[in-house]
């Protein structure tokens, strides 16, 4: 669609950014820039917080300390640093969409006017343009002959390029996905992937926490891990892979690769 | 004559208790599922101030006897200078009753809504009001839709106690044609017709939309 952007716009920058659930500490004071038309994927073992961090970024989970801006705007907290009302919450999420493990379709609409729903009664799209553009996008994640199925009659690959869609139909400035893979049968998989592989290409802002080392390798502009709520790696994923600078890193690329 | 024929020469206060059954019926059950769609909607948020005595009074309603409810606001209301008639106090009472039910099944199925589903609907912008009226509430009608098949037929049951309260319908007219030619039997013979059809109908209906919400996953016929 365009060319890779190469600019130097932050599309979404986290300072200090700590959480804790029940008194422990989840996030620690964690730092990330994420640049226009980049990928980062986020790697670490299970509990690190890597879904945490990714929540917080839309404010599905509320930070204790810290700041999230996406494209400048801060979420969660407005100009006078209290909390921000719903409806302008709300607003900020939408310029952020999210793809998640267990993909969350709503089963009561057919493929499309899950796709429409948002676009209609958030943004208030009209029908047509919304239909018009979820059918761009439905031939894109490869589900157009889908349009009128059910989410109950889909496989899991098929119900994860549909949640891909519809978080595209918000035209969000940044992509979020936990673990979109992690549900699916191991031959389901790469359909997900190549997906979201292509819109790379297109240059889509995108944060990927994935267990898909290969998939991290091939994509990521930036590798970023976690390891008990620090990031005690940011690096290329040429260097992340073949050279990291902790031992930690190394210990969990030998295990991933065995 | 036999009595049969006299029950068919008195067949238009039949049609009549009919029409007028149904009317409670209709109004009143259209209105107990607004009750329990607007109830479930306040008990969405977590201020207790509010939950906790919604709670109280449907768990209150659900454990009064329908009559007593009835009488309470036929004959109890003028001592607060409010007077409904009969008509009024049983559609009323009928409405807010099973309000109070469809609420508690409603509430049933949400405690068991994915809140995955609420977390897409919020990353994606949605605020409460939306959220519940187009994502959250048609799931769960879809889910409770057997529940509520056997609830209208409960209501339909209960409009016959408004006899009591002097309310003109189906029963009252039974009632009245028995006494006036000592014909209980046959009387209410052609009563119970009427209910049990009324009531297959609905089944029918209901049963009908039920493919509807199998279509998408939520139960089978
Ligand atoms: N809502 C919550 N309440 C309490 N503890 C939580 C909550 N969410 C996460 N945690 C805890 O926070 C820690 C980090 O969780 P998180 O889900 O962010 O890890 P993760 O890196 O995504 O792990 P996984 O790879 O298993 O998905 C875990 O110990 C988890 O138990
Ligand atoms: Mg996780």
């Amino acid at each position: 669609m365009f060319e890779k952007n190469t600019s130097e716009q932050t599309a979404v920058s986290i300072r200090h950014l700590s959480k804790s659930f029940d008194g422990v500490e989840v996030l620690r004071d964690v730092d990330l820039e994420v640049r226009e038309g980049d990928v980062v994927t986020i790697l670490g073992s299970s509990g690190s917080g890597k879904s945490t961090l990714l929540r917080c970024i839309n404010w599905l989970e509320q930070p204790d300390r810290g700041s999230i801006h996406i494209g400048g705007q801060r979420i969660g907290v407005n100009d006078a640093g209290r909390p921000m009302p719903v409806r302008e919450l709300a607003k900020v999420r939408a310029r952020t969409g999210m793809v998640f493990q267990s993909f969350n379709l709503w089963p009561h609409l057919n493929v499309l006017h899950n796709i429409t729903e948002a676009p209609i009664h958030v943004l208030g799209k009209s029908k047509a343009e919304a239909e018009a553009h979820a059918r761009e996008l439905l031939e894109k994640v490869g589900m157009s002959p889908k349009a009128d199925a059910y989410p109950n009659t889909l496989s899991g690959g098929q119900k994860q390029r549909v949640a891909i869609a519809r978080a595209l139909a918000m035209q969000p400035e940044v992509m979020l996905f936990d673990e979109p893979t992690s549900a699916l049968d191991p031959e389901l998989v790469g359909e997900v992937l190549a997906v979201i592989k292509d819109l790379s290409a297109e240059g889509y802002t995108m944060i990927v926490v994935t267990h898909e080392m290969a998939f991290s390798r091939a994509v990521s502009d930036k590798v970023v891990f976690l390891d008990k709520g620090l990031i005690i790696e940011q690096a290329d994923p040429e260097t992340f892979f073949t050279n990291p600078s902790t031992e930690r890193v190394r210990k969990f690329l030998e295990r991933e690769e065995s | 004559m036999s009595n049969w024929e006299i029950l068919w020469s008195a067949r238009d206060q039949f049609w009549s208790g009919f029409f007028s059954t149904m009317e409670i019926f209709g109004l009143s059950i259209s209105a107990a599922f607004l009750i329990g769609c607007g109830m479930l909607y306040l008990l969405e948020g977590s201020r207790p101030r509010l939950t906790v005595p919604l709670r109280v009074f449907i768990d209150g309603m659900r454990m009064l006897p329908f009559l007593i409810l009835a009488y309470l606001l036929y004959y109890g209301l003028p001592a607060f200078d409010i007077r409904l008639d009969a008509w009024w106090s049983g559609v009323g009472a009928l409405a807010v009753y099973h309000g109070c039910y469809f609420a508690e099944i409603f509430r049933g199925a949400r405690l068991t809504f994915p809140p995955g589903q609420v977390e897409a609907a919020k990353a994606h912008g949605f605020t409460k009001g939306k959220m519940f009226f187009r994502l959250i509430l048609p799931q769960i009608v879809m889910q409770t839709r057997p529940l509520l098949g056997n609830q209208l037929i409960y209501a339909l049951k209960d409009t016959a106690f408004l006899v009591i309260i002097t309310v003109q319908e189906l029963t009252a007219a039974a009632n009245s044609l028995a006494g006036t030619y000592f014909i209980p039997t046959e009387a209410f013979i052609v009563v119970i017709g009427f209910y049990w059809a009324v009531s297959v109908v609905m089944e029918i209906i209901i049963k009908q939309c039920g493919r509807f919400s199998a279509k998408r996953g939520f139960d089978h016929v």
